[in-house]
């Protein structure tokens, strides 16, 4: 398959300080005792897209980066990791990666999006219809609650997936509106003449987009070139290409004419509706096609160029969520070990099950369903976990009581501690009898004992 | 009465099958309220217009008859004489299972009123289809009837079903091919409900805006444009009691419609109904009338077509759509083409040729006529070699040998066309005078229902009319007798739109041509709109349009503060006066203090410039005394640092346009304005910073400052050094 996959891994993030810091980047962050590169990872290996840009904010996160995917990944993935600076957004990043795109179509995926879409599908429905760009839409998730997550939000590129507003064509294939951000807020305006070709517009509230697109090299890079105020795709390419896709004569002229792969609109636009006619096996042209082909009535050279936006909504059974704030981190280690666990099967060398291989219980401890154990862990007598995952070589003491908890690698838990609603990170000393609710512990934190509500507790990072 | 009405309150609760032993009841409008049919409409009631040679009324009780309605109350305004008179004479007066009645009212402008008098009549006893009396269609009614019902009782509020139906209107012209505005709906896609109703869109060109709680209200919403409004409506009792409380709703959709889905306190709902197979179409215009011909003339309104509603007047139907009545004359060599109607007794000569035409009873048309899709009313005399195309010829027209109609003429009552005249295109000819009395929009478009002047019209039309015509003979050749009404300006680019005759190509590639046009720039606004950076290149030319916008506003109240700002020096206003005067103004521009301080600061300097001096030393002693004797005016408006930078680009602005005699002495005043404390050092450091980047041009009078510039960062540096 002729697509390049470019993974944007980003790298720090402050909405989710301070699960991440400079040694673990956001695409190494453990979730479910996996770095969250992996789920995206996995699922292009699904579906055999394998030629892969690893795009990461940060020379040292690209290193952590590189060493782990060369680890996990050593067959079956051609993957590079590229560096990229901080705070450019993503269309800046594809913007500084650009030079390496080479195949026809490019698709774009956050590295948070923890999903069982297949991409493969998104990228056929994008050859299907020969479109620009095409996007996956999901429901938005029932927690719902991922706005609740959002602070500060200066970054576009890290800002929790808010609801978008959509408009779709009547057979819901194609994208004729998009909004997002604090567009939402306002009263949507909906471009008269796209209403006009189209007839019906349906507007949707109910669908995320996703973050992963599907693009055609040369639109993009066209876009990229010539924009280059853009700095997200999501806020600024994607809306911009959904706006133009009637009159995209100022923008892909150069294309069309100069790269026949690319766009072959131009040279023969009756072939032209015939192909994507067999191609969506549709008896009617599309409406881009009708509308092209208006303008002709005395067969001039006026023909309209128009270009495609394709939605690929998935189905609503399907889990979708990107782990873009403390919320949905909990929300997905959740998920993860429950309703979804099957994003966990087929798993790779390092990979352990539910339990791991080697726990040490004491005695009358209990481990509940939908938990996690990683590997090398030990707990002490009467131990209670509910609902939680505990990472790899934890020393948990005794009459410890996890609940609806996060507790990452190598970490350290005294006798008698509750931890409830919580992450604790690696490497975290627990003195005994802690009690931590609704709390957040960096890595490397050393907690006395007392109790503690809804506190972030972290070393200080100079 | 008041008994009576909290019968029809209580009535409401009833259980369904109560409701269903009501008959069912059905408003018909017998008059338009509308202009849209003048000149015709002053002698004759719009539903009485023959539509293939059927009054239309006929059409709709015809419908409403087969769809089970079983009483109509028809409202009549305008000429409502004309109007009772027909219905008594007609099929309808003996009607088993159907009873029609009239509703006399003299003073009605509105569908508003109408509905109010139908109130206070208290003859509705359930659920009523409302109808206008021109309109046409076949659809049944059961389903959408039950639909409403159901709804009904499950929520009180759904008061209304509106009919709609599938149609796109042209992209070219935005137009339905019955010649009314495009339409959008927001159509929530489960429930039906119609959210939003926007028939006139102009004001937003480009886009269509949909409230924010709409959207978070519903999931999913369908926005339709291609969507026709029927016109047909299943209403509950309620309608007519909203009616009457909102005494200010007159237009069916423009008040009623809008005002209950903007209104969510009361949370009425409407819902919609969309037929899919069935005909349904409302006579809007003069190109509704056309299209709505053909269509019957195409049997797409069947069972209601010409050959069935008139049984008795034995009609056949041809080959090619060609109805021709039992006693025709018709030439030998007379040609009559294929989707055409000739009335009984219309007698055609020799190589006449006809066309998508409808011709009436008791025609005479000569020899060597050509008639193309044109309406000949009954009673019509067209000579020999007259040639009509695209036009409407109500009755008892003469038209004299020769005379030539260009597309889209409508010739009212018993107008004579003189001998070779050519009536030019889009031309309205009446007997009677054009009305003049059309102050505003809203007289204009009620004008038509004061039935005074109708009635006033039709009865001196009855009368002597023809002493006065003589005079105007001349207006439509040797012979012609009658009016060519002036069209209004502004109309007058629009008469093709809704004219009987096709749009001409030329309109269209024109309207081609704009709409790209528009979209080019639309273009800008949307990149603009959604938050993206300035900078880009597609954005220049909106973006300059929008700046002109402001800047329009701005010379506006920069003059008004000229003004207000001279007052004050001439008539020693204090100065707390005039800072609450400028406050005042700002306000009331919108504007920001920024604009203010710019602006006081103009005018002080333009007042220095103004007052006599002979030299630059003189001028800027002027400038001295002006900036002395009003910086407490000025400082007033500068808070910080942005705005004191506002009042140094203002001066260079004047310095390069307006005053240029301040050119030379820019630093001189700069430092003026600095040892009067208006202007701190870091604004005039800043300005210079940012000048530091900008083109050599803009550089002039910074070069010149050089000097006052070096001696402000030398004192700061000392300062810095203490």
């Amino acid at each position: 398959m002729d697509f390049q996959v470019v993974v944007l891994a980003g790298g720090n993030s402050k909405n989710l300080t301070p699960l991440i810091s400079k040694d673990v980047p956001k695409p190494l962050l453990s979730v479910a005792n996996r770095p969250l590169l992996y789920y995206v990872l996995h699922q292009l290996r699904q579906s055999n897209l394998k030629d892969l840009i690893v795009v990461v904010e940060g020379e040292d996160a690209a290193l952590h980066v590189g060493s782990w995917i060369s680890k996990t990944f050593v067959d079956g993935l051609h993957v590079e990791i590229a560096a990229v600076p901080e705070d450019i957004g993503t269309a800046g990043a594809l913007r500084a990666i650009s030079h390496h795109l080479t195949a026809k179509d490019i698709l774009v995926v956050s590295g948070d999006l923890v999903s069982d879409v297949p991409p493969g599908a998104v990228a056929a429905t994008h050859r299907r219809h020969d479109a620009a760009v095409t996007a996956m839409l999901c429901s938005v998730p029932v927690s719902g609650s991922l706005e609740s997550g959002s602070s500060g939000g200066k970054d576009k590129t890290k800002k929790p997936g808010r609801y978008n507003i959509i408009g779709l064509d009547p057979c819901k294939q194609f994208l004729l509106h998009i909004a997002t951000g604090s567009e939402i807020e306002k009263d949507s305006r909906l471009q008269k003449h796209i209403l006009h070709a189209v007839g019906q517009m349906e507007i949707r509230s109910d669908l995320m987009d996703a973050h992963m697109y599907a693009f055609k090299r040369t639109v993009l890079q066209e876009v990229l070139d010539q924009k280059d105020t853009f700095r997200s795709l999501k806020q600024d390419v994607v809306p911009y290409l959904v706006r133009s896709q009637l009159k995209s004569e100022a923008l892909l002229n150069g294309i069309s004419q100069a790269e026949e792969n690319g766009n072959e609109k131009l040279s023969s636009p009756n072939n032209q509706v015939l192909d994507s006619k067999i191609l969506a096996n549709a008896s009617t042209p599309s409406f881009h096609e009708l509308y092209s082909m208006e303008m002709e009535p005395d067969d001039s050279a006026q023909t309209r160029k128009t270009h495609k936006c394709c939605a690929y909504i998935a189905s609503s059974s399907s889990y979708c969520v990107r782990l873009n704030s403390i919320q949905a981190f909990m929300d997905i280690n959740r998920d993860v070990t429950g309703d979804a666990d099957h994003l966990l099967s087929d798993t790779s060398s390092d990979c352990d099950n539910i339990i791991g291989p080697s726990p040490k219980l004491g005695s009358k401890t209990t481990v509940g369903p939908h938990c996690m154990l990683g590997e090398g862990s030990e707990m002490g007598d009467k131990c209670q976990v509910k609902r939680s995952v505990i990472g790899r070589h934890c020393r948990i003491g005794s009459h410890v009581k996890i609940v609806n908890s996060v507790v990452m690698n190598h970490v350290t838990i005294g006798d008698g501690c509750i931890i409830q609603g919580s992450v604790v990170c690696s490497n975290v000393q627990l003195q005994e009898r802690v009690v931590l609710k609704d709390c957040l512990v960096g890595a490397g934190f050393v907690v006395t004992m007392g109790e503690y509500k809804g506190e972030s507790l972290a070393r200080k990072e100079k | 009465m008041g008994a009576q009405k909290k019968g029809a309150t209580a009535r409401v609760s009833e259980d369904p099958e109560e409701l269903a032993r009501n008959p069912l009841q059905a408003i018909l409008l017998a008059d338009s309220f509308a202009t849209t049919f003048r000149p015709i409409t002053l002698e004759r009631p719009k539903v009485l217009l023959p539509l293939v040679n059927i009054p239309m009324i006929d059409y709709t009780l015809a419908w409403l008859e087969s769809a089970g309605v079983e009483e109509v109350f028809v409202f009549c305004c305008a000429h409502s004489k004309q109007v009772i008179d027909y219905l008594e004479g007609s099929q309808w007066s003996s009607q088993p299972n159907f009873s029609v009645a009239t509703i006399e009212s003299h003073n009605s402008i509105s569908a508003g009123d109408a509905l109010r008098l139908i109130y206070e009549r208290n003859v509705i006893h359930g659920d009523f289809v409302l109808i206008s009396g021109d309109t046409v269609s076949n659809m049944l009614l059961t389903q959408a009837l039950q639909e409403h019902k159901e709804r009904k009782k499950k929520d009180a509020n759904a008061i209304m079903t509106m009919v709609v139906k599938q149609s796109k209107p042209s992209p070219i012209t935005q137009q339905s091919r019955l010649g009314t505005d495009e339409l959008f709906m927001a159509i929530n896609p489960v429930t039906k409900q119609l959210l939003c109703y926007e028939d006139k869109a102009e004001y937003s060109k480009g886009f269509i805006s949909l409230d924010k709680t709409l959207i978070a209200d519903n999931p999913s919403i369908i926005l339709h444009n291609d969507k026709q409004d029927c016109y047909i409506d299943i209403c509950s009792q309620e309608v007519l009691s909203l009616f009457t409380d909102n005494f200010d709703y007159q237009h069916l959709r423009r008040h009623f419609v809008k005002g209950l889905l903007v209104d969510d306190i009361m949370g009425y709902k409407i819902f919609t109904h969309e037929i899919h197979s069935s005909y349904a179409a409302r006579i809007d215009n003069f190109r509704s009338y056309d299209t709505i011909s053909k269509d019957i003339i195409q049997r797409w309104t069947y069972p209601f077509v010409p050959d069935v509603l008139c049984g008795s007047t034995a009609i056949k139907v041809e080959r090619q759509g060609t109805y021709r009545a039992s006693d025709v004359t018709l030439s030998r060599s007379a040609q009559v083409g294929s989707f055409t109607f000739i009335g009984q007794g219309t007698k055609i000569g020799n190589d006449t040729k006809i066309f998508h035409s409808v011709v009436g009873k008791g025609c005479t048309i000569g020899s060597n006529v050509t008639i193309e899709g044109s309406y000949i009313w009954n009673n019509v005399n067209i000579e020999d070699g007259c040639q009509l195309r695209h036009a409407i010829v109500c009755d008892g027209v003469i038209m004299k040998s020769g005379a030539v109609l260009q597309p889209g003429v409508i010739l009212s009552f018993k107008v004579v066309v003189g001998q070779q005249f050519v009536v030019p295109a889009y031309s309205k000819v009446s007997l009677l005078q054009q009305p003049t009395q059309q102050d505003s929009d809203e007289e204009l478009e009620y004008a038509d229902s004061t039935s005074g002047t109708g009635e006033l019209h039709s009865e001196k039309l009855n009368g002597d009319i023809a002493p006065d015509l003589s005079e105007t003979a001349s207006e439509l050749g040797t012979g012609g007798v009658g009016y060519i009404w002036s069209v209004f300006e502004g109309v007058q680019d629009e008469e093709w739109r809704h004219s009987v005759a096709p749009i001409p190509t030329d309109k269209l590639v024109k309207l081609m041509l704009d709409e790209d046009e528009e979209q080019l720039t639309q273009d800008g606004n949307v990149l603009s709109a959604s938050g993206e950076l300035k900078a880009d290149s597609d954005d220049n030319g909106s973006e300059d349009e929008n700046n002109e916008d402001s800047r329009d506003d701005y010379v506006f109240f920069e003059k008004e503060v000229e003004a207000t700002f001279l007052r004050a020096v001439h008539e020693n206003v204090k100065v707390d006066h005039a800072v609450l005067e400028v406050n005042a103004l700002r306000l009331s521009y919108n504007m920001a203090s920024v604009d203010c301080a710019g602006a006081i600061f103009y005018s002080m300097m333009k007042l220095a410039v103004e007052s006599p001096h002979s030299s630059a030393t003189e001028l800027h002693k002027n400038a001295a005394e002006m900036i002395t004797k009003w910086q407490k005016l000025l400082k007033s408006f500068l808070h910080d640092i942005d705005e004191e930078i506002e009042v140094i680009l203002k001066f260079e602005e004047m310095c390069l346009e307006s005053a240029k005699e301040f050119a030379a002495l820019f630093p001189q005043v700069l430092h003026l304005l600095y040892d009067k404390e208006i202007l701190q050092e870091d604004a005039i450091l800043r300005w210079a910073d940012e000048k530091e980047g900008a083109d050599e041009s803009d550089k002039v009078f910074l070069k010149r400052s050089e000097k006052f510039i070096q001696w402000l960062k030398e004192a700061e540096e000392e300062e810095d050094d203490d």
